[in-house]
């Protein structure tokens, strides 16, 4: 067994040393989120080294960009992050419409944050289950996939689509709710709510789980800000801050009126922390435990958000308003905005000629800077720690591609 | 039987316990083969049911009993590929150490009084050294497979089950100890009568040491949370992950078996054996004799009982399977080195100390005269002890080709 000596994560201490190998651990491997490839140098069961490579989910996604017009982009941005595409939708929204100097109708802002919310709660519960899976449990996966079913029933009803939406368009939405979907969206919640308890009771408490994150993977506040890590990977670290509060007006007013708490560690008590699982005595701040945990507080925060959404979106009387036409200019000059998604701050970078065509498109990936901290992670763990670090940055390799 | 052809039919000796011998072969080959698709099937329906998912339903009606089956014969009309670099002998011969390993273990495993392929004088350590012969396929299959994560899992597996096998071999002894005897149709028949005679029950040292066992028996048998060797979000498959048709399914049925076998151990050693919690027979008056029908009936009953207690086992182990999630490879070796062998040694130690204070029991009324720490008279010289083993020993020697046979 290796023991890592002092602060200094390459001093590692063998009693027995076999000769290193170097092992592919993907594209198709089981627990490599898609088509991540990691090569491990190996020493026995402990990895020295790691290296992630990327681009075979490269899709030219941003040169698309440049070709086809602001609205025609958004198709595109549902395959970037597929697992939370109205976010996706929303941050490529928002940006076009700063750069446009557009306002959705408060009917318009409502849904929004209603369907983004509710899509944050879809991809939670994948990164959720797929951990699950990571560490070799089977049935969180389905139990996180059965609810997320409900989810996707009730997007294919307002939108009719159930993985690639392209709903939350420039200028709005590209239709409003069918009726009683309010309602159905309600009565989800209410069944989803218990639901959570059992999550906690697999995973976040489990004896075994909790060995397997508590203390691995520990990624430190000022490394994660250092790799530009957001979402998830940087609240879990302790750092307090989240796009839907501390981001760009256009962004923020959005969530105005709402009411809702960061979930991050602050002084050593996550919020509303008497409701939640206690955090184990294992658990350093910014290991795979705590990534894992902000994200199962953020399900609640969603939902809560959803509720909200909800009330304020049925006080709303008038139209939702119409989205920009398809071949509609865009103004000279360059916007670049970064919104809160599930895995992260997705930005998104575009310049505007007065044509219809942007000029320059470019999409900053959160997925891209959570993975980069891999490397530093991982060294000196297990060969079974790489899985469970790697789920719990929960990438998505679309995004990261483009 | 074979006396019975001999002396009835007039059979040539060599011929009658060839052909019993063949016959009891066949019976365990398929009786078992035949189990491990039932287990398989169950998984499939159990693991179903605790997902919320309904599992297969179509195939062979609508409980879909056929699954395993079916998924038989897609292996059997599988292309078979062997990895170019790999060695080829022993990729090819390794699932059949495994197979038979596991199976060939059955031999010594008493389904009911008398109902065993073979009465041994040392059952347990035949069954338990058969059954440790497996992990000889899985470390040929990771190592002739020429692939990496193969060789990871047969290390992995290698490391896990000789580590298990020492505090398995300590809670096994214990059984052993308190029957005086190796001869596992001797340790159930000493359970007989209540539930408060299984040795499970005997003191509470035996209580604790049962769960370590259940503990050794999932981690040597490869079962979640400890089949590390197959861990397969983080070695693809493992040992395992070069084959692909028939010697993948070998393996499979290898896995299954051995967990029944595991578990109609501890149904032997810990749980009765074939005796059911309630001594019905006995209660009745009935008798359980060879020759007649009520010794027929009573027999069939306590295969039933062994069966049911096996499968509870094997239940048991998905439950877990499906539940848990996977340990690391040094947190199993900690669970085994740090906690399995000590708490097993311990109560090794307390079993026999027990076992010195009452020798017959606590409630054992009898003892009347006898001193704390005395040896009973006799105490060798039950069923299957000294003079039992001399009276199957003949039997031993022509049922040998039982094992050559399932060996082929």
């Amino acid at each position: 067994m290796s023991q890592v000596i002092d602060d200094d994560p390459r001093i590692i201490e063998f009693d027995v040393r076999t000769d290193e190998m170097l092992v592919n651990m993907g594209p198709q491997h089981p627990s490599t989120h898609g088509v991540l490839r990691l090569v491990l140098r190996t020493d026995g069961e402990i990895v020295s080294e790691i290296e992630p490579h990327i681009g075979y989910l490269h899709r030219c996604a941003e040169k698309i960009g440049e070709n086809v017009s602001a609205r025609q982009f958004i198709p595109y941005t549902d395959r970037m992050d597929y697992l939370a595409a109205m976010n996706m939708n929303l941050g490529w929204s928002l940006a076009v419409e700063k750069l446009m100097g557009l306002q959705v109708t408060e009917k318009a802002r409502h849904l929004r944050v209603l369907i983004s919310e509710f899509s944050r709660i879809a991809s939670h519960l994948v990164g959720m289950g797929a951990y699950g899976l990571d560490l070799g449990t089977f049935s969180p996966f389905l139990y996180a996939f059965r609810e997320r079913e409900k989810i996707l029933d009730l997007f294919e009803e307002a939108c009719g689509a159930r993985l690639t939406y392209s709903y939350i368009t420039v200028g709005g939405l590209t239709a409003d709710l069918p009726p009683g979907w309010l309602a159905r969206c309600e009565a989800f919640l209410d069944q989803f709510e218990p639901v959570i308890r059992e999550y906690h009771t697999l995973l976040t408490t489990n004896a075994i789980f909790v060995k397997r994150t508590a203390g691995i993977g520990v990624l430190s506040p000022e490394m994660a800000i250092n790799y530009g890590c957001s979402g998830p990977v940087l609240r879990g670290s302790g750092v307090d801050q989240d796009m839907r509060r501390d981001g760009e007006s256009i962004y923020t007013a959005m969530y105005d009126g709402y009411a809702f708490e960061v979930a991050v560690m602050k002084n050593g008590h996550y919020p509303q922390d008497h409701v939640y699982p206690a955090v184990p005595a294992d658990a350093v701040l910014g290991d795979c435990w705590h990534r894992f945990f902000v994200r199962m507080l953020e399900v609640v925060q969603s939902m809560d958000l959803v509720r909200q959404a909800i009330d304020r979106y049925s006080a709303c009387s008038g139209p939702l308003g119409e989205p920009v036409k398809v071949a509609e200019k865009l103004p000279k000059g360059d916007v670049y905005l970064e919104t809160e998604c599930p895995k992260g701050q997705m930005g998104f970078y575009l310049v505007g000629d007065g044509t219809a065509i942007p000029w320059r498109v470019r999409a900053r990936s959160s997925s891209f800077s959570n993975l980069s901290v891999l490397a530093e992670l991982c060294h000196g763990c297990l060969i079974a720690d790489v899985p469970a670090i790697v789920g719990s940055l929960d990438i998505v390799m679309g995004e990261i591609d483009r | 039987m074979a006396e019975y052809l001999i002396q009835t039919v007039g059979l040539p000796e060599w011929l009658a316990w060839s052909l019993m011998a063949g016959l009891s072969a066949v019976l365990i080959l398929n009786l078992m083969a035949g189990g491990a698709l039932v287990f398989i099937w169950a998984e499939r329906k159990v693991s179903a049911r605790i997902q919320d998912r309904l599992g297969p339903t179509r195939t062979g009606g609508s409980f879909g009993w056929l699954q395993s089956l079916a998924d038989g014969i897609k292996l059997l009309a599988k292309e078979d590929l062997m990895p170019a670099g790999a060695d080829g002998m022993l990729f090819r011969v390794a699932p059949y150490v495994s197979f038979c390993a596991s199976f060939a273990a059955f031999i010594g495993l008493p389904f009911a009084f008398d109902m065993v392929g073979l009465r041994l004088n040392v059952g347990v350590f035949y069954v338990v050294a058969v059954l440790g012969l497996e992990v000889f396929g899985v470390i040929l299959a990771g190592y002739a497979s020429a692939s990496k994560w193969s060789l990871f899992g047969a290390m992995r597996e290698a490391a896990q089950v000789v580590s298990y096998e020492v505090p398995l071999g300590m809670c096994i002894v214990v059984p052993v100890m308190l029957a005086g005897t190796m001869d596992l149709v001797t340790i159930g028949e000493k359970q007989a009568g209540w539930f408060t005679n299984w040795y499970v029950f005997h003191d509470p040292f035996t209580f604790v040491i049962f769960w370590v066992y259940v503990t050794c028996a999932v981690a040597s048998v490869n079962r979640a949370p400890f089949d590390l060797a197959e861990a397969e979000s983080e070695l693809v498959a493992g040992f395992h992950t070069e084959y692909s048709g028939l010697r993948w399914s070998f393996f499979f049925m290898a896995e299954y078996s051995s967990m029944f076998l595991v578990s109609g151990l501890a149904a032997v050693l810990f749980l009765g054996g074939w005796n059911g919690p309630i001594p019905v027979a006995s209660l009745l008056g009935l008798s359980d004799g060879t020759g007649d029908t009520t010794g027929v009936l009573v027999r069939l009953v306590g295969l039933g009982n062994l069966l049911g207690k096996a499968t509870l086992g094997v239940l048991i182990m998905m439950w877990i399977r499906w539940t848990l999630p996977r340990l690391r490879i040094d947190q199993v070796m900690t669970t085994c080195l740090k906690y399995c062998t000590p708490i097993a040694a311990v109560m090794f130690a307390g079993a026999m100390t027990w076992l010195w204070v009452f020798p017959g029991g606590v409630l054992d009324i009898d003892t009347g005269s006898r001193r704390p720490g005395e040896i009973r008279e006799g105490w060798l010289d039950g069923p299957g002890g000294r003079g039992a083993a001399a009276v199957s020993t003949p039997s031993s020697v022509p049922n040998n080709a039982a094992v050559a046979e399932v060996a082929e």
